[in-house]
């Protein structure tokens, strides 16, 4: 049931990214390109989005636990350093150049469209090179 | 190139973006981050995990499908950019999700969601980044 579950939630997840237009890159970039063909729609995406999420949450964190069991998991880490700040322009410069986000692409290769494939192993290859980097940062230092 | 202005489809979908989130935390109490599951299905650490993160991302890939059975029309999807640069903004997007811990779902969504502060920063943060990135290439180096 739980996996039953997930999957009809990655359904709904994947048809609000497919509806909002946030999958294609096209509107990505113009949603950013404020000096050109500006497309301010995925405003309302990320609007909408957070209201309900925002209204959904505390709802359901009324309840002890998750429907299947287990805690609530939030992230902890409450720490504003270099890492977060650079990695997020990091990601926001890769997003300015591919027009994808992770969230959308997977939905996106429901398409069919091998540059959806190409991308999203393109990402995998980053998530590689920051799991290489601490230890070529700690042997640099030695 | 013009797109449409879309405001109905895209609060419509944003508000099912919406309750996808919150379904995942209301049956598994996740974050819907789609760097962390993904990275989760790839790096396998938790068999138990990967297995409810691979089953979101089967409905995640259905989804356009299921649309097309809907309406008779795939979402439209267009690619402005060369294969090249879609392979170079995706290892930059990978490097950089993961140093800041989350994109566009986790930070974006759930995070401001959560009124948690590191996403209040991090938004902000790859909203301006990604505005400069765009504007560098359509407008200084006329790509």
């Amino acid at each position: 049931m739980k996996l039953v579950f997930a999957l009809l939630t990655g359904l709904v997840f994947g048809a609000g990214i497919a509806i909002s237009g946030i999958m294609d890159p096209a509107k990505v970039l113009n949603f950013f390109d404020v000096a050109g063909a500006w497309d301010p729609s995925l405003a309302f995406v990320m609007g909408g989005a957070v209201v309900v999420t925002f209204v959904g949450y505390r709802l359901v964190w009324r309840r002890q636990s998750p429907l299947f069991g287990g805690r609530f998991q939030l992230p902890t880490s409450t720490a504003i350093d270099g890492r977060l700040v650079g990695g997020s322009a990091l990601f926001g410069i890769g997003w300015g150049i591919a027009g994808f986000c992770p969230g959308a692409a997977i939905p996106a290769l429901g398409t069919g469209r091998w540059e959806v494939a190409l991308f999203l192993l393109a990402v995998i290859a980053g998530f590689s090179l920051r799991r290489l980097l601490p230890s070529v940062l700690s042997k640099a230092a030695t | 190139m013009e797109t449409a202005f879309t405001p109905i489809g895209s609060l419509g979908g944003g508000l099912l973006v919406g309750l996808g989130a919150v379904l995942l935390m209301l049956g598994l109490g996740r974050i819907f981050g789609a760097t962390g599951v993904l990275s989760g299905v790839v790096f396998v650490e938790d068999r138990a995990e990967m297995r409810w993160r691979l089953a979101l991302i089967a409905g995640m890939i259905l989804a356009p499908g299921l649309i097309f059975l809907i309406t008779g029309a795939m979402p439209t999807l267009s690619l402005p950019v060369s294969p090249a640069m879609v392979v170079i903004g995706g290892v930059i997007v990978g490097l950089g999700a993961s140093l800041g811990s989350g994109c566009t779902s986790g930070h974006g969504v759930c995070g401001l969601s959560r009124l948690s502060v590191r996403s209040l920063v991090a938004v902000p943060t790859f909203m301006a980044t990604a505005a400069i990135t765009v504007f560098l290439i359509r407008h200084v180096f006329g790509g």
